[in-house]
């Protein structure tokens, strides 16, 4: 009896201390939104559409992204211009629905969708945080600068004829009879 | 049946068959490319190797291609063996060293073969640093797209498109890694069967161009099993829909009907669903504009259209339950069959002959099974297409029989085909004009229609003597003479005949099939009778045979009835443009269903929108009286309905066909197409959308954020969502096959009993017709029929597969291979007319212009009249015709995209 008033008075004791010992520590959180909080690159926030080094669009409208999503908030649309090259017709994040998971940018072979640091979505009306290409659309590469898919596919488009992408060899004459 | 010892596990399998079959019978998961289910083996690929042992002490074994080897009695295979599986990974390895970086702007990825196959057999990274080869596609038509760089040298494309369908421009050319498949020159890839391609190549060489211009990937598409509303012969087809437009149509395996190929107007002949100008709103004509409807409106229209003075045409087009639903509305001695008198009448004799005990109508399966065929007078390329792409493999069963005396394997298909030569079995054509199947005919005789029928009655005559015999010629007699010996000698002999062009081809014909059956209680002879539309024969059964066309047109005009609801047609393509006018000018209100506007519906003066096949749940019944269950694949976005909704207070569809199995007699056995109560636990529906169907809750968000309820779907056990029972689990309502590795089409045979067997739990549809009719007797052999004057040819119309149908006719792929309505003429009968090829002329009586097509395997004296897309009216013709260069030389889209092999080059090219 007596060791059990012992320690719950020792115990009581301890957390007082440990508690009041917090008073000197520095601060993990900042005085937002006065002070901006540092936030790593790698950070998954707002999610954007890049462009390729040529400045056109990455996307190609291939519908990972959509089917990885776990809780299927994009939606798109390909199409494709008349040289061949696909892009999405229209490209939809509903960012109400959107758990910052990453897996879009994880399923995407072309580097165009990713996650930036930018939290600051909150908006008056949830309407409002249904995003369309126009709005997701940067004019830069984001975060990876050298990738063109165009540049490594087989497919045709305009400024590039067959066999001028990477590794590859000038195109088979059919007709040709040498080996 | 064979025992094996596969990596460990005993099984029963069928020596007949090769290792790889077999394999995939038993639901194992073996790679391969070259071998196709129905295409047999030819090893080109390499990719499907096992370890096999000598015996149970063989520890090393030795690696054979399973699609070359025989499943014999014993055999000791291993699948998981180390050397087998490094060997299919390093063939794999090899076959991808240049195939583009592709997939994600590739139609393909997501459903892919290769792509399954790839994963399946382990490689991942590419070690090979060297170049990748790469070639020039070629414009293939509008319904193809080509991209030869992703060619992985399988040659499936090859050996479906010229061995399988016989077509003649696609071959593959130069040799080595510099293998090229292709036309020689770009152009349209002829065939009529080219769309399969799609299907048939394991990667993206060759994809959908209409659905790449409307791309969704597999996962996305919300999918229900449904019937081809083509022809008659009612292939099964998976449509699929996205964001509320129809994206495609791929096969949907039916061992009876299509198996696993489709033909390009049930391919590409969805597209009028998606067609701008659908009707989609109630309107009624005042002062000569449209006015909507409102709901209480069209309740007292509806009311009045019930009471007495009401009469309704039904259609062959439309639904069982739409008929039926307008035949209870106006009651059966008013409700008149929608197509012309002539189709009429031969529908009765069909449908006579439908129950006779003495003919069997037989399935696509059981025409390929025929070992001699008599086409009597009609173009089955064009009228039922999937029937022609039957007899050419109905040809090979003479290699089969050759393959057997020499002990191999049916399955080793380039030994069968190496062995067979140009051995076929007879399949002879008699009719006015050489036709596309005329390559694999053992005989093809050109005369006029009246001497087709008059021979077909002589071989009737010859093969049995109590034939009666129409009036001899000499002229054919040792064809005639030929085929009744062929037809009297094969076991499964087959005649086919049509009501393209009246009741005497199909009468000669069943003179035919009887004669061969004379006497004997022998088994039923097959005797395919072709149907124009998807319900002829449903709308045969349900129209009274007194009730033709002509008499609801006849009341009309007469005044004897008021009102008319004319379901889903339309009456200028079935009966003579005046007889419509006055009918339909006299009637006082004229409501007409419909999914288009046509000719009809710009005289009505109610229109109310009917949904299109894609949008309702429905039966149809096909050429040989089997009934099919087509589910409803989307919602119609606007205000369409099923017609039978509009007009009848049933609730489900359910609901009508019981009705229509008590009451309509011919339809009771109509319910065992219905799935039944829902067989799934918990009730759950079969879900429409796969497990991976993405943006759910993105592609409504602009509409509005906050999602809207899942549409319900109170009619059939399928939902429109993901959520459910999937539908893997029951073969019988699998829309969309996929199975775990296995994305692509060829994941069907987890579906299959055994490969090419019936569907696990499947659903072949039930033949509605009984034949309980003792053998009836022979028909009086014709008449012979007025013979044109000089200046007179005799007609005889033409159906073509891109433009005679009236829906397909207004896709956007199809009408990029239509023709204007053009009348095909001899070379001399053209030169006495003074006519030269592409010419416009006029034709007697109505003066209508036709583009003249001169063709030198046509009979002098006939002339082959395509009526277009609905331009020309077949019963505005009464046998003869005269023709007469036209004033005016304009045409819309002339005669360019026509493909036959008999052009007169001299004509074209002066």
């Amino acid at each position: 009896m007596l060791t059990l008033i012992k320690d719950t008075l020792t115990s009581q004791v301890v957390t007082l201390w440990r508690v009041f010992s917090h008073l000197w520590v520095k601060a993990d959180t900042v005085e937002y939104p006065d002070e901006q909080p540092y936030m790593f690159p790698r950070w998954r926030g707002r999610i954007i559409l890049s462009r390729d080094p040529d400045g056109e669009e990455r996307c190609v409208a291939c519908n990972l992204c959509a089917v990885a999503c776990p809780v299927d908030c994009i939606a798109l649309q390909k199409t494709e211009d008349e040289e061949g090259r696909w892009y999405p017709e229209f490209f939809r994040i509903n960012f109400s629905r959107c758990i910052m998971c990453g897996f879009c940018e994880e399923a995407c072979p072309t580097n165009a969708i990713q996650l930036t640091p930018d939290f600051e979505m909150a908006e008056y009306k949830r309407q409002d945080m249904v995003w369309e290409k126009e709005d997701l659309l940067i004019d830069g590469t984001g975060k990876y600068h050298d990738y063109n898919f165009y540049r490594v596919a087989g497919k045709k488009i305009g400024g590039k004829d067959k066999g001028e992408a990477l590794n590859e060899a000038v195109p088979v004459n059919v007709r040709s009879l040498l080996p | 049946m064979a025992k094996i010892v596969i990596d460990g596990v005993e099984h029963e399998v069928n020596p007949d068959n090769n290792l790889l079959q077999e394999c995939l019978s038993l639901g194992l998961d073996l790679p391969y490319f070259c071998w196709h289910p129905s295409m047999g083996s030819v090893g080109a690929c390499r990719q499907c190797a096992v370890m096999q042992y000598r015996d149970a002490d063989d520890k090393e074994g030795m690696l054979v291609m399973a699609c070359m080897t025989p499943a014999t009695d014993g055999a000791i295979i291993s699948l998981e063996a180390e050397g087998a599986k490094s060997f299919r990974s390093d063939v794999i390895e090899s076959l991808m060293i240049s195939h583009p970086h592709d997939c994600p702007v590739c139609e393909e990825g997501g459903e892919c073969h290769l792509q399954d196959m790839t994963q399946m057999s382990g490689h991942n990274y590419r070690r090979y640093d060297k170049k990748k080869r790469t070639h020039h596609n070629q414009y293939l038509g509008p319904f193809i797209n080509h991209e030869m760089n992703r060619c992985i040298t399988c040659y499936r494309c090859v050996r479906y498109y010229g061995d399988y369908a016989g077509g003649t421009d696609l071959s593959a050319q130069a040799s080595h890694h510099h293998v090229y498949f292709g036309r020689h020159e770009e152009g349209v890839l002829e065939s009529e069967f080219s769309g399969n391609l799609v299907e048939v190549c394991p990667t993206g060489v060759f994809t959908d161009k209409g659905f790449s211009e409307n791309y969704s990937r597999k996962w996305d598409l919300q999918t229900a099993p449904s019937v081809c509303v083509g022809c008659s012969v009612g292939c099964n087809t998976t449509p699929g829909e996205r964001y509320g437009s129809l994206r495609r149509i791929v096969n949907r395996y039916n061992s009876e009907v299509n198996g696993y190929f489709l033909c390009d107007r049930g391919r590409f002949g969805f597209d009028f669903v998606n067609n701008p100008d659908r009707l989609l709103e109630p309107v009624q004509r005042v002062d000569n504009t449209g006015e909507l409807l409102a709901d209480d409106q069209i309740k007292a229209l509806i009311k009045e259209f019930k009471a007495d003075g009401t009469i309704g045409i039904g259609s062959p087009r439309a639904s069982n339950e739409s008929n039926f639903a307008l035949r209870a509305m106006v009651g059966e001695e008013n409700f008149y069959a929608g197509y012309s008198d002539v189709e009429h009448d031969s529908m009765q004799v069909i449908l006579e002959l439908a129950s006779d005990v003495a003919f069997h109508s037989p399935s696509v399966r059981e025409i390929e099974a025929a070992d001699a065929v008599l086409i009597l007078g009609e173009d089955v390329t064009n009228v039922a297409p999937r029937i022609a792409l039957a007899l050419r493999q109905s040809v090979r069963n003479k290699a089969k029989d050759l393959a057997e005396d020499s002990r191999i394997p049916q399955w080793q298909d380039a030994a069968v085909r190496e062995l067979a030569q140009h051995e076929r079995s007879p399949l002879s054509i008699l009719s006015p004009a050489v036709s596309r199947l005329d390559d694999v005919a053992s005989d093809r005789i050109i005369e006029s229609l009246s001497v087709v029928v008059s021979m077909g009655h002589q071989i009737a005559n010859r093969i049995s003597a109590s034939a009666p015999s129409a009036a001899a010629s000499t002229e054919h007699s040792e064809v005639i003479e030929k085929i009744a010996m062929q037809l009297k000698s094969a076991k499964r002999p087959l005649i086919i005949a049509g009501n393209s062009n009246g009741s005497d081809v199909i009468k000669a014909a069943a003179n035919i099939a009887r004669a061969l059956r004379d006497g004997s209680d022998g088994p039923a002879i097959d005797l395919c009778l072709l149907v124009p539309e998807v319900n002829s024969v449903g709308m045969g059964l349900m129209a009274s045979a007194e009730n033709p066309l002509g008499a609801a047109l006849e009341k009309l005009q007469s005044g004897e009835a008021k009102r008319v609801i004319v379901l889903e047609n339309d009456l200028y393509r079935r009966a003579a443009k005046a007889a419509v006018d006055a009918a339909l000018t006299k009637a006082t209100k004229v409501l007409v269903l419909d999914q288009l506007p046509t000719a009809t519906t710009a005289n009505a003066d109610v229109i109310l929108p009917a949904t299109a096949f894609s949008e309702h749940e429905a039966t149809y019944i096909n050429y040989e009286g089997r009934a099919q269950l087509s589910f409803q694949v989307h919602q119609c976005q606007k205000q369409a309905q099923p017609s039978w909704r509009w007009i009848c207070d049933a609730e489900h569809v359910d609901d009508l066909v019981e009705r229509c199995c008590n009451e309509a007699p011919g339809f009771a056995r109509l319910r065992e197409v219905l799935p039944g109560e829902n067989p799934f636990v918990a009730g759950m529906k079969v879900p429409r959308q796969s497990h991976r169907y993405s943006g759910r809750t993105a592609m409504l968000a602009n509409v509005n954020v906050h999602e809207p309820k899942q549409m319900e779907d109170k009619d059939s056990i399928m939902s429109f969502s993901m959520e459910g029972i999937p539908a893997q689990k029951d073969a019988s309502v699998l829309a969309s096959s996929w199975a775990p590795k296995w994305n692509s089409n060829q994941s069907i045979s987890k579906f299959q009993d055994e490969v090419n067997g019936e569907l696990k739990q499947g659903h072949v549809g039930c033949l509605l017709i009984e034949r309980k009719n003792s053998s009836g007797s022979y028909f009086e052999a014709a008449t012979e029929l007025k013979e044109p004057s000089a200046k007179q040819l005799r007609v005889v119309f033409s159906y073509q597969i891109f433009g005679s149908d009236e829906l397909s006719a207004r896709s956007k792929p199809i009408q990029a291979r239509m023709t204007d309505a053009y009348i095909g003429l001899s070379p001399q009968d053209a030169r006495k007319r003074g006519l030269s090829h592409g010419d416009v002329a006029t034709i007697s009586p109505l003066g209508s212009p036709v583009v003249v097509c001169i063709r030198t395997g046509i009979k002098v004296g006939t002339a082959m009249l395509h009526c277009g897309d609905g331009n020309i009216s077949p019963a505005d013709f009464s046998g003869l015709i005269e023709v007469e260069k036209s004033a005016t030389q304009t045409t819309s889209r002339g005669i360019g995209n026509l493909i036959v092999s008999d052009f007169h080059e001299e004509e074209i090219n002066s």
